[in-house]
Order: C-alpha cells, then structure tokens, then sequence
C-alpha cells in the first residue's frame, strides 16, 4: 500500500488544488495513467502514476488545495490484498518525485470524494478561474478552440446568455482560501520565486556563441518545400535536435541537482520555454529528443505548445526535464541570458536570426546567423566545458543532414 | 468569393490561436505578429488555418505575405479565385 502524494510540478509550485479525479477506487493503474487533473499556479496539469497497481482510496477531494507532498489517494501494489476494512496509510513510501518544495505534513483526515465524471477536459486556467468568479460549471461546457478547448470568452459567452443560477455547483472554497488572485500577477510571483532560488543557489556563469545558421535554414527551406503544409517544420525544431545530439557529449549539462548532488541524466529531455498568452511562461519538456527525427519532433512541439495553453500538461513533462531551451527570436533581440530553471544545471538560449555580414573562406557574404548562448552551474561545470559545448552545437548546426 | 467571406476566414483562423484578439482594435495594415503577440507556432497555425479552411497552398515563401491582416486578404482573394 503507498500513499499516492500531490507531486512537485517544478521548482515553483508548492501547493496544487485538485480538480478532478480521473480514476476510481478498484481501478486497475498503470504506469504512466493519467489519474487526476491537479490545477497550478501555472495551469491544470495532468498527473500521472509511477507504478502499476489499484486504486485504493482517494484521499483528496475535489476542489481541495493541498501543499506538494500531502497524500492524495492510497494506492496497493501489484499483488497486494484487498483490506476488508479501510487501511489507515503504511509507511510512507518516498514520493515518486522528489519534492522540490519542503514538503508538509497534513493531518490526512481520509475524506471520500463523490464519483466525478471522468472525462478529460480543455479548458484553460485563465477561462476555469474566469467560470469560478462567475459561477459556471466550467466541465459543462463545450468550447470553441481547437479539440473543444474552452478559452475565456466562451465562459463569458455563457455567462451572457444566461445569469449563473444559483444551483449550478460551483466548488464550495475550502474555509482556507483567500479569494482567488488574478492569474498574470500569482505566475508572475511563482517565477519570481523559482527564479530568485535559482540566483540564490546557482553560481550561474554565461556564454555566447554567435553562429552561421545559413546552411541549416536552407537545408530546411529544401526540405520545406517537398512537404505539405501541415508537416514543414519550424527552424526551432533543428536547434532543440542539435543542442540535444550536443548534450550526449556533455552529459555534466544535462541532469538534476537535487539534496546537493548532481544526477546526470542518460535521458535528454529539453525543457522548452513556452510564453503564456497573456503573461506568464512555462517550460515543459519534450522526452527523448536525442532519439526523435524531425518530423516527430515537430509534431511533438506542436502539441506540447497547443497543451501548454490551453492548460492540459502531463505531470512528468513539467518535473522531468534534464535541461531547458529558450529562444526569444521573436522579440528581435539578439542574445538572452537565461536563468538556470532549478533542479536542472543549464540552460540554452537562441536569440533573433539576423542577416549579418559574415566571413565565409575569403569573402565577405550576407548571411542569417543566431546567437547561441549557455548559462551553465559551476557547482558542476565550468565555462571551459560549457565553450566546447556551445562550439560544438555550432559545429553541428553546419551540417544540417546529420541532424 | 467576396472580400467579406475571405476576411472573416482569416479572422476565423486568428481567433484560433489569439482566441482573446479583439477585432474592433486590429488594424489591418499592420503586423499581426506585433499586435497579437504571436510567436511562430502561433503564425504557423494561422497559416494553416487559413489553408484549411480555404484550400489554397501557400509555399513557405510566401508566408511573410499573411503578416497583415490586409496583406493576407489580397493574397488569399489573388489564389482563392486561381484554383
């Protein structure tokens, strides 16, 4: 029997409210099923389970608020009897996350939730705070984003159609909740805290590398022009590939430092910053991107950006990723510093690709190039590893084929 | 196709990646990117949008084209009637 806990969802939660369940007691898990929908500071995710086994008991219910840590369900191990009476919790089994937040205990007063419809539900943060202040059961609607995806203004569609009746079951708040802050100013003050952390204890150190991306845009122009629309790829896709070939070499950038020991990781998950409409940023992880070709690659950076807004990420994508990439080209600035996103130990940026003139063998020739950067932890690596590394990525990006 | 028709596609396949733009406030001669805060996979699903629903292939070239909402208007109103 091991008590499933509310997982540690990044450096800057430290608290989530369920939403809903996704299982019920007797149901038969398996590693990596979704089992419940918990709601961040930074959106609903998706939580996941670790182990196979059976659903024992849910503890949480939904609408509960509950720090990182504090069991949520009761969970019996593959083999394990049926108790014939409810089982008070065994001794806790370390939780599948290591917790990133200090983890409180809490006076586990078992509460059995009602049976939940158990659907999986799109709807964004922003528009399920915006159902709440109006009243409306935000699961009860139909959306008109992609997939049925619920945005703000179809909550507020509905709420001009017709005034919230008083029936319609909004989650009671819990006596501890304060009214609910606006979205933009509670992500902005998470990031605050994981990025005042992260300067805190990370002896960051920077890097930058401007490099020729000349061949590597017009590999992907050639290699655009054959596919239909919906399967050209974005240049993004062939720097998260580059910097994740680069990494194998590197394996002192790319892991976890956690209860003060670095983990490098065998496995490459970039982290990848997404900006939030309207404020904020997330960066979940794309798995394994060392091992994907392009084309799954893009597919699955399409869907990890369309999830990240519309507020449907898994838990693993947002507490696994080994390393994290970031690019502001949009904005047109040329360079970013980025701030090491804690447990990680390094994070690379990309600024704007610029035309520039640029040395090619004797000549002087336009050419498009980026700036790649790296902040690096010098609790575990040092700007002589962390300049190979970055020459290196720029070595790779020259020959776009190998990619 | 009438002008109306076409600006109210390209309307259509914004809205589905700025579902919170504000039509009223647009301006139509300048870039969207700037306006909607969109980032490249926004602008790429906007594209696509638009190849969806119109059935008009548009070569990556021509991207930079669809920047405005003006400049998307006379591209799609230029190939919707070509094929």
């Amino acid at each position: 029997m091991s008590e499933f806990k509310m997982p540690a969802l990044g450096a800057d939660m430290d608290h989530g409210t369920l939403v809903e369940w996704l299982k019920q007691p007797g149901d038969h898990l398996t590693r990596g099923d979704i089992i419940a929908v918990v709601e961040t500071d930074k959106g609903a995710v998706e939580v996941e389970v670790f182990e196979d086994g059976t659903l024992e008991r849910l503890i949480a219910k939904p609408g509960e608020r509950l720090p990182v840590g504090a069991p949520i369900a009761i969970i019996r191990d593959v083999g394990e009897r049926a108790p014939s009476a409810p089982a008070t919790p065994q001794a806790p089994t370390p939780p599948p996350v290591p917790p990133l937040a200090p983890r409180v205990a809490t006076a586990a007063a078992p509460l059995r939730a009602a049976p939940q419809p158990s659907h999986t539900h799109r709807i964004s943060p922003l528009a399920r705070r915006r159902a709440k202040e109006l009243g409306i059961d935000p699961d009860a609607l139909v959306g008109s984003g992609p997939g049925g995806a619920v945005s703000v203004a179809d909550v507020e569609a509905v709420a001009r159609a017709a005034p919230p009746p008083a029936a319609v079951s909004a989650p009671a708040p819990s006596p501890a909740s304060a009214p609910a802050p606006s979205a933009v100013p509670v992500m902005r003050s998470v990031i605050g805290a994981a990025m005042a952390r992260s300067k805190r204890e990370i002896p960051h150190y920077y890097l930058s590398h401007t490099v020729d991306l000349e061949p590597a845009l017009r590999w992907l122009e050639a290699a655009n022009l054959k596919r239909p629309m919906a399967e050209r790829m974005l240049y993004g896709v062939l720097l998260l590939k580059a910097v994740a070939l680069t990494l194998r070499e590197f394996p002192e950038l790319n892991g976890q430092f956690v209860n003060n020991q670095f983990k490098a990781s065998a496995a490459i998950h970039l982290g990848v910053a997404i900006s939030i409409r309207q404020g904020g940023l997330i960066a979940p992880a794309i798995h394994d991107v060392d091992k994907r070709n392009l084309s799954d690659l893009m597919a699955a950076f399409r869907d990890l950006v369309r999830r990240a807004r519309a507020g449907s990420l898994r838990s693993s994508e947002l507490s696994d990723g080994t390393i994290t990439v970031t690019s502001l080209g949009e904005q047109g600035v040329e360079g970013i510093f980025p701030i090491i996103y804690p447990p990680q130990v390094a994070i690379v940026g990309f600024g704007a690709i610029a035309s520039r003139p640029w040395v090619v063998g004797d000549a002087i020739e336009p050419r498009r190039v980026i700036t790649a950067s790296l902040s690096g932890d010098h609790r575990v690596s040092d700007g002589h590893r962390g300049g190979r590394f970055l020459a290196a990525l720029g070595g790779l990006l020259q020959e776009p084929g190998k990619l | 196709m009438t002008k109306d028709e076409i600006k109210a596609a390209v309307l259509e396949a914004l809205k589905a990646v700025a579902p919170e733009m504000d039509e009223a406030s647009l301006k139509p001669n300048k870039s969207l990117r700037d306006q909607l805060d969109v980032d490249s996979m926004d602008f790429l699903n906007y594209v696509i949008g638009i190849h969806d629903a119109l059935k008009i292939d548009i070569p990556e070239a021509d991207y930079p084209k669809l920047a405005t909402l003006d400049g998307a208007i006379a591209y799609v109103a230029e190939h919707v009637g070509a094929k």
